[in-house]
């Protein structure tokens, strides 16, 4: 008999992603899943999925799931957490949803140190609503709202969320990785797991930021993209572990 | 039992925490405060939660949460707390979420200021949030029922899945009045088992969405809600009669400004002028059936607001131009005066203009 080595996670349903080809959405789904399963908690598992291409992660994820309003999926995992100290609660975001009109929700949940996990897909644009700019859209980026590209000028600065938030003493683990290779992909899985550790030792607020990509709304291919994100994204958002607990470095 | 001195607003705290409620939300604004200072203290003492919420947006979501869960929840806030939750009651209305909120009213519109008013009729009863849908709206007069009406406001929502709104003004959250609280009791919740609160060994997951991204699919949505809107407007009207008898001019008032009616009916009645009063209770759904009859045998109907007139829109409905329909309110945290009803009726049985 032939050994399966890949097969699906049981984290995920059988629902056939429908992400563009390329897209990283579906990789990420796929680690916390596995994630999930490794630590074999999906029968405590309550997930929040955002607005935003992945709005309906909640047919993939084989757990508890909420679909929550644009940006407010931290608010929605304090009120599931705080109603279910022994859960384990992840929040599932875009950049427009965490990093724009999310921020006040995203800031305080980790400034209470809620006891959540949150995933932050930074894929430097509004993927859902046609590519606009979004709060971590690149100096000189063209997206549909910012045709010549964007100009510090008019718009001002991305924003580094991962940076920001482990300022806050709240903050229990905050890291940054990316999906663009597989030796990329190993290393933000073992973040994810952390992230997920750390919420089940009651140590606080855990969340990781994922550089993605989104060939659909960059105008490139799925490998142009990947080469793309790796020449312009990493060095504005550089990938490491922002924020851990004393005790676990 | 003997009875004892509370204020509306802890009425409310203490009414939801016998109704089994043990998780509130909240974020400060005047003139509700003092129910997030009693809950703050007394949530700890029934193991149960009290979070100063970050703004009002959070506040309705962390609701959305815990309602999500499967958890007896209520938030609380004034005019403008509420305007800012709208988009989150109208996706727990999507999401068929069972919860309480409270709203203290304030003048208006804008900052206004923080007296009491009557201007966000229009804002609970019609919807207030996108799309639409309706809140099961409360309206008590009195503390004692306020404490008579949170377990009702808890258990509506539970069974129709569907938010209901608690509607006071400053006036009632403020005043101190004695009250019988009865024993506690064991509160008999529905199960909720379309509850997100992880597998546990269920096979399949429950989710909690109110995304219907085919348009057939939502406007089936839509049909399921108002089939309970339906059953909801057969079942549950609430209201008082007051000196209907006979009464030639009717007035129809809720909350506050009901009170004053009762006053002004009072003072009528002492003169020989046959005046009585409709007070709805529950504002949605409206008692229109109990108005109409009312207004069948009367010369006048007079509606009575702290506002420039929104419910006023629901009693010429009901009343369907059997008679005329006349209204007399202040705005902007104005209260009327009893001597000022008491001339408006005294008006209408002159059969003198207005
Ligand atoms: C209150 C509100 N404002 C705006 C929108 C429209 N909207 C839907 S998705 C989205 C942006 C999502 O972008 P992002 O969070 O970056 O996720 P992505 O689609 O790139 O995964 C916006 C603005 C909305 N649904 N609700
Ligand atoms: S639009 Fe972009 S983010 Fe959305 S599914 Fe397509 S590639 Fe992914």
């Amino acid at each position: 008999m032939m050994k399966k080595i890949f097969t699906r996670p049981k984290a995920l349903t059988e629902s056939p992603f429908h992400y563009c080809p390329g897209c990283s959405h579906g990789i990420v789904h796929r680690l916390v899943a596995e994630v999930i399963d490794e630590l074999g908690v999906a029968d405590d598992t309550v997930g929040v999925c955002p607005v935003g291409c992945a709005v309906f992660a909640y047919n993939y994820f084989n757990v508890d799931m909420f679909q929550a309003s644009h940006g407010r999926a931290p608010a929605v995992a304090t009120g599931i957490k705080r109603s279910l100290p022994d859960r384990i609660v992840f929040t599932y975001q875009g950049d427009g949803d965490l990093a724009s009109i999310g921020t006040a929700e995203i800031v305080h949940a980790v400034a209470r140190s809620e006891k959540f996990t949150s995933i932050f897909i930074n894929n430097a644009v509004y993927g859902m609503t046609g590519g606009q700019m979004a709060p971590t859209t690149l100096i000189g980026q063209k997206t549909t709202t910012t045709p010549a590209g964007r100009d510090q000028e008019e718009t001002g600065f991305p924003i580094k969320m991962s940076e920001m938030l482990s300022t806050l003493d709240g903050a229990a683990y905050v890291a940054r990785v990316s999906v663009h290779s597989p030796q990329h992909i190993v290393k933000a899985k073992k973040a994810i797991k952390k992230a997920f550790e750390i919420q089940m030792s009651g140590k606080g607020f855990a969340m990781v930021e994922v550089l993605s990509i989104c060939p659909t709304n960059w105008g490139m291919s799925p490998s142009e993209s990947l080469k793309w994100l790796e020449e312009n994204m990493i060095p504005y958002y550089p990938l490491g572990v922002y924020k851990e607990p004393a005790e676990v470095k | 039992m003997s009875k004892i001195l509370m204020k509306g607003n802890e009425a409310i705290g203490e009414g939801a925490i016998r109704a089994g409620c043990r998780h509130f939300f909240g974020y400060p604004i005047t003139p509700q405060s003092e129910l997030p200072h009693y809950l703050a203290k007394r949530m700890p003492e029934v193991n149960g939660v009290f979070l100063q919420a970050e703004s009002e947006v959070s506040s309705i979501n962390m609701v959305y949460g815990a309602a999500g869960a499967g958890k007896r929840v209520m938030t609380s806030s004034s005019s403008p707390g509420l305007s800012l939750m709208q988009e989150g009651i109208s996706y727990l209305v999507g999401a068929e979420l069972p919860c309480v909120v409270v709203n203290i009213m304030r003048g208006g519109p804008g900052l206004g200021n923080i007296a009491p008013a009557q201007g966000d009729y229009f804002q609970s009863t019609k919807g207030g949030g996108h799309g639409d849908y309706k809140l099961i709206t409360l309206a008590p007069e009195s503390v004692q029922e306020i404490i008579d009406l949170m377990a009702k406001a808890f258990d509506l929502s539970d069974q129709y899945r569907n938010p209901v709104m608690l509607l006071g003004d400053g006036v009632l959250g403020q005043m101190m009045e004695p009250v019988e609280l009865g024993d506690i009791k064991d509160v008999k919740q529905t199960e909720k088992t379309w509850a997100a609160s992880g597998m546990k060994g269920r096979n399949k997951p429950n989710i909690i969405n109110s995304l219907y991204i085919q348009p057939e699919d939502c406007e089936d949505m839509n049909e399921k809600l108002f089939a309970k809107y339906a059953e909801i407007s057969g079942k549950e009207k609430l209201w008082e009669e007051y000196q209907l008898d006979e009464a030639d001019i009717v007035l129809v008032a809720y909350g506050t400004a009901a009170r004053i009616c009762k006053s002004a009916v009072d003072k009528a009645r002492e003169k020989g002028i046959k005046a009585g009063l409709v007070r709805p209770i529950t504002l949605w759904p409206f008692p229109d059936n109990v108005i109409a009859d009312a207004a069948s045998s009367a010369n006048n109907v007079l509606t009575v607001e702290m506002s420039m007139g929104q419910m006023v829109e629901d009693v010429r409905l009901a009343v369907n131009g059997t008679c005329p329909v006349h209204f007399y309110g202040r705005s902007g945290g104005m209260v009327p005066l009893v001597s000022d009803v008491l001339a408006e009726i005294e008006k209408l049985a002159a059969g003198g203009d207005r």
